[in-house]
């Protein structure tokens, strides 16, 4: 077997962001604009509407023509979100959704293709579509709603629900040990992962940007609250006495230090008997040039991994949040753009048209003439 | 002294081997030579589903018939008359199929104990390595022209000059095969020498080794005394127009590739590798030049979504397939039927169920395809009759895709496949031209603030005509819309759970694909006397053995009538007509009776199936027999074929 040189032509080898070949709106717009006439019909107190309220006055900051947005969905309740949007989009069938974006990113660089999708569409039915997209690096941006709860079908427990949950199809406990989606991400060899939570707007809305001026696939977890099914799930991460022993914020360049005080911070565990990951130390004990500075752009995933290992599987009491991992990897769509744009250029002159290169496929080979 | 040449109007050559013998590079070598001589020919490959099972045993029997004749034929033949047999479990596995005084060609290098036991010979059945002389007559190729040949060993003295291993020398033996086989009926080697240059050109020791020992089979033929004659096979005449031989999968791919140049669309073809259809994946992959992207999935529900995905951005949006695949696009199929976004599903079917029998031709697809989803999710459905057909079956799939925005499923299978036939090359202007009219504006006035009318767009306000809807790609400015798998509003396009609203849109649904069926030409109707009371209608890759099986009948002086139907679904508007002017309607499938089950059903007409599922096409012979029956029950009259040619001899 061999391999070949991918080397890219032109502007393909010159590393853009996420959104640089996306039509820009020379008009102002406004998150009325994106609207669609919809009637939103998510449950009271979803944590839903706040998403879709953040996207909606996000995207005119974006200040791309609108008609080349596109958001795709699988299903779910998060789902039904491209409906509540004046761009186009697709509700589509469950869990098939980064492989129809897969499609239209791939088809055309001018649109800025975003995904749609929740712990039990992007993970369990649609687990192999979503790793598939991640190493890919197809350039898209993954809204991941992580409520831990299936809402959709009224209350069973989803791939990412705590072990032992009782739901309505684990009258006695879930026996299913669930995943953590930044994990998950990040084994699947994700450009960018990050997480944030649908209560904080400021932060969903920058951690957002980023994604979208990211080149190639940005996952992002949204913790979301499920009103009627899982309420109170991520109420630590919430609660003005207990977020900040909870959140574990992630800012580039900055050590990782939490608590009311800032007194808590993150070590590297890799004292003889330790896990070789990291671990939260109280910053007195440790001293403050120990705590570990954090490196979204490292190209090692492992760090980021071993931090992504402090969100609890249970109960959530202790969360990283923000952006674990933002580095630069060819992207699956440009890729096989240049190569069909490299072969069709000519090799000398104009380009013969399409009909008369196709008479020539046609008669190539092994011909014989009757007259 | 030159040898004799004795005149034939056609011959079927088998070629058998073990799994890595190269019997399928030696088959199509020979097709090509006899193509470019000008034969008309049909092949049949047929190979196990292990790239290499074990050697020397019967499942790992690999081969390649090719008929080729001086007139019009339509099937790779029911018997071979040549078999070129590598091995002892080629031999064994083949000779049942052999008509008596078949010739028999025998490489006896393998016919070795082990080898011999491997294939299950208790003694070697070879003439002269019997114990017993005396029981040569109760040989089991008592009744063949047995030539044994050391074929092995002649290979590895023709090329002992290059150098090469023994095991590499040894591996040229098909090429000598293929030069002997060539000289005894007289087929060009300019094309093979100049395969092999090419093939090889990396390598120059098996170039030139390959050449040599296909030069050195081609010369002992030429002095040998063990062939006393060689045979010409004259070309056959055929319409004017510059012709090549092609597989149906290679003519399918180039359908595609065509549709994309006459739409004007981009191809986006979403695959997963799956026998027999892997080969369009991997010629389609080559014409990046024609605007072809090729997406290989992490699996088939991943491929048809990128196709999808891509339809809705405005390419032409194609998943290649056999029937497990499907199964697995099911749902997807019926998300395009839902959001009404043109796609081709192409199912190159193969026997099943489940996996079955990956390498083997099958037409049990049919209702899978037909019916093979949750609701009312009506598909048309367009098949080809022979590999060059695949071409343009491939381009009327799109065209009703196109036309109709909707997902159109293209029946091919194994047989059309892998098998080959000389193709006329059509002019690039006889080809049909797509219009994908998108939408480029709005398309509704909708009452706006006041009493203001305001300029909307409506994804679901249909075409009068076609029913069909507008095609608005992302990046059109003022037509932003939703699609999706939930019920649609009529017109408007928004989510509906109004009862008669989907009441209508199911009916609006079938309605549109029933109205393909207007776009359609009058059934070819070959009844040439206008006498026949017997119908006998097929579908796919029984064209062959149908058209070779009326021949036979109608030769021995019978009256029978054919129509083959490329449309399954819709049927064309005339054939209820067609089916109730005969007394009797047969329906020839590799299936247990499903286009009987679905003509049925849909013009209470009595069809009477002849199936058979054996993974190999029908044989002409045996339907042959059928169809007699049947005109004799209907015309009253006694039938007898003995006396006539067979099924596929010179008119």
């Amino acid at each position: 077997m061999t391999t070949a040189d991918l080397g890219l032509p032109g502007h393909f080898a010159e590393s853009h962001g996420g959104i640089d070949l996306v039509p820009t709106s020379d008009a102002p717009q406004n998150a009325k604009e994106y609207s669609s006439d919809q009637e939103v019909r998510w449950c009271p107190g979803c944590g839903d509407y706040a998403v879709l309220k953040a996207v909606q006055g996000f995207l005119p900051d974006l200040g791309l023509r609108r008609e080349n947005i596109v958001f795709i969905s699988g299903i779910g309740c998060s789902s039904r979100f491209p409906y509540y949007l004046d761009t186009y989009g697709m509700h589509s069938i469950h869990g098939r959704a980064p492989s129809i974006a897969t499609g239209i990113a791939t088809a055309r660089p001018d649109l800025s293709v975003w995904v749609v999708t929740g712990d039990g569409d992007a993970l369990s039915i649609g687990g192999n579509h979503l790793i598939h997209a991640l190493r890919r690096n197809v350039n898209m941006t993954i809204l991941l709603f992580n409520n831990r709860i299936y809402g959709l079908t009224k209350g069973q427990y989803s791939p990412t629900s705590e072990a032992g949950k009782v739901t309505k199809s684990t009258p006695v406990g879930s026996v299913d040990h669930p995943f953590n989606p930044v994990s998950l991400a990040l084994g699947a060899e994700a450009t960018f992962v990050a997480r944030t939570v649908d209560s904080d707007r400021k932060h969903l809305t920058s951690v957002l940007s980023a994604a979208a001026a990211h080149r190639g696939t940005s996952l992002v977890e949204i913790y979301q609250n499920c009103p009627i099914f899982n309420d109170g799930a991520f109420d630590d991460l919430k609660g003005p006495d207990t977020k900040a022993d909870a959140i574990i914020p992630l800012i580039h360049g900055e050590p990782i230090r939490f608590g009311k005080d800032r007194e808590k911070g993150l070590v590297r565990d890799t004292a003889p008997g330790g896990t070789g990951g990291v671990k939260v130390v109280p910053v007195a004990e440790a001293g403050e040039e120990a705590i570990l500075v954090h490196d979204a752009h490292n190209p090692d995933p492992t760090t980021a991994f071993a931090i992504s290992r402090l969100t609890d599987a249970g109960v959530l009491h202790q969360s990283p949040i923000g952006i674990f991992r933002q580095v630069e990897r060819p992207t699956y769509d440009d890729l096989a753009r240049a190569q069909v744009a490299t072969a069709q250029q000519p090799t000398e002159g104009d380009a013969p048209a399409p009909e008369d290169r196709l008479a020539a496929l046609l008669g190539a080979g092994d011909t014989w003439t009757v007259l | 002294m030159p040898k004799q040449v004795q005149q034939l109007d056609r011959v079927i050559i088998r070629f058998a081997g073990d799994s890595g013998d190269g019997m399928q590079l030696t088959g199509d070598r020979f097709t090509q030579e006899s193509a470019v001589f000008g034969n008309d020919l049909v092949t049949l490959p047929n190979f196990p589903a292990e790239i290499r099972a074990p050697q020397g045993t019967l499942p790992g029997v690999s081969s390649f018939q090719v008929h080729i004749a001086d007139h019009d034929i339509l099937t790779p033949g029911d018997a071979p008359d040549v078999l070129v047999a590598m091995n002892p479990a080629a031999l064994k596995a083949n000779l049942g199929d052999l008509p008596k005084g078949a010739a028999i060609i025998v490489d006896t290098h393998d016919f070795t104990p082990r080898n011999l036991q491997k294939a299950g010979y208790a003694e070697s059945p070879l003439p002269g390595d019997s114990a017993d002389p005396a029981g040569a007559a109760d040989s089991p190729l008592a009744d063949y022209q047995v030539h044994t040949l050391d074929l092995t060993g002649m290979t590895v003295e023709a090329v002992k000059e290059f150098g090469l291993s023994r095991k590499d020398a040894a591996r040229a033996k098909n090429m000598f095969a293929l030069g002997l086989v060539s000289w005894m009926y007289g087929r060009p080697t300019e094309p093979t020498t100049a395969f092999l240059e090419k093939r090889f050109a990396k390598v120059p020791p098996i170039r030139d080794a390959n050449i040599a020992a296909f030069t050195a089979g081609w010369n002992f033929g030429e002095t040998t005394e063990a062939f006393v004659s060689s045979y010409e096979i004259k070309p056959a005449p055929m319409a004017p127009g510059t012709y090549r031989n092609i597989t149906g999968n290679l003519a399918l791919a180039y359908g595609i590739v065509a549709a994309g140049v006459r739409s004007g669309l981009p191809v986006f073809l979403g695959s997963y590798p799956i026998t027999p259809a892997s080969d369009i994946l991997h010629e389609l992959s080559k014409h990046k030049a024609f605007g072809v992207t090729t997406f290989q999935a992490e699996d088939e529900i991943a491929g048809i979504g990128g196709a999808i995905g891509a339809a809705f951005a405005g390419s032409l949006g194609v998943t290649t397939t056999s029937g497990p695949g499907i199964a697995l696009k099911s749902e997807s199929i019926g998300l395009a039927v839902m959001t009404e976004l043109p796609l081709v599903v192409v199912d190159v079917q193969r026997g099943g169920p489940s996996t079955g029998l990956p390498t083997k031709t099958e037409q049990a697809d049919l209702l899978q395809a037909m019916y093979g989803r949750n609701g009312e999710a009506p598909v048309p459905i367009v098949a080809p009759a022979s590999p060059g057909d695949c071409f343009d079956a491939a381009l009327e799939a799109a065209r009703i895709a196109i036309t109709y925005r909707t997902p159109v499923m293209l029946l091919s299978d194994g047989y059309l496949a892998n098998g080959s036939e000389p193709w006329r090359i059509p002019e690039i202007s006889e080809l049909p031209s797509i219009d994908p009219a998108f939408a480029t504006g709005p398309n509704h006035a909708s009452a706006g603030a006041g009493s203001d009318e305001q300029d909307s767009f409506w994804p679901y306000l249909r075409d009068e005509q076609t029913l069909a809807r507008p095609w608005a790609v992302p990046g059109t400015p003022g037509l932003e819309h939703r699609i999706g798998g939930l019920e649609k509003g009529d017109g408007h396009g928004n989510i509906s759970y109004d009862p008669a609203n989907h009441d209508l849109m199911v009916r609006t649904r079938a309605a549109k694909v029933a109205r393909v069926a207007d776009s359609l030409p009058p059934l070819e109707i070959d009844d040439p006397s206008g006498q026949a009371r017997v119908l006998v209608v097929g579908w796919g890759s029984t064209y062959g053995p149908i058209g070779a099986a009326i021949r036979q009948v109608r030769k021995a002086g019978y009256h029978v009538a054919q129509v083959h139907l490329r449309h399954l679904n819709p049927f064309p508007n005339d054939l209820g007509e067609i089916l109730t002017a005969y007394d009797k309607v047969l329906v020839p499938e590799m299936n247990l009776g499903q286009l009987s089950q679905l003509l049925r059903a849909r013009y209470l007409v009595d069809a009477i199936g002849f199936n058979v599922v054996r993974g190999l096409p029908i044989k002409a012979a045996e339907l042959a027999e059928v169809i007699g029956q049947l005109v004799a029950a209907a015309e009253g009259v006694i039938v007898d074929l003995s006396t006539a040619p067979d099924e596929e001899a010179r008119s």
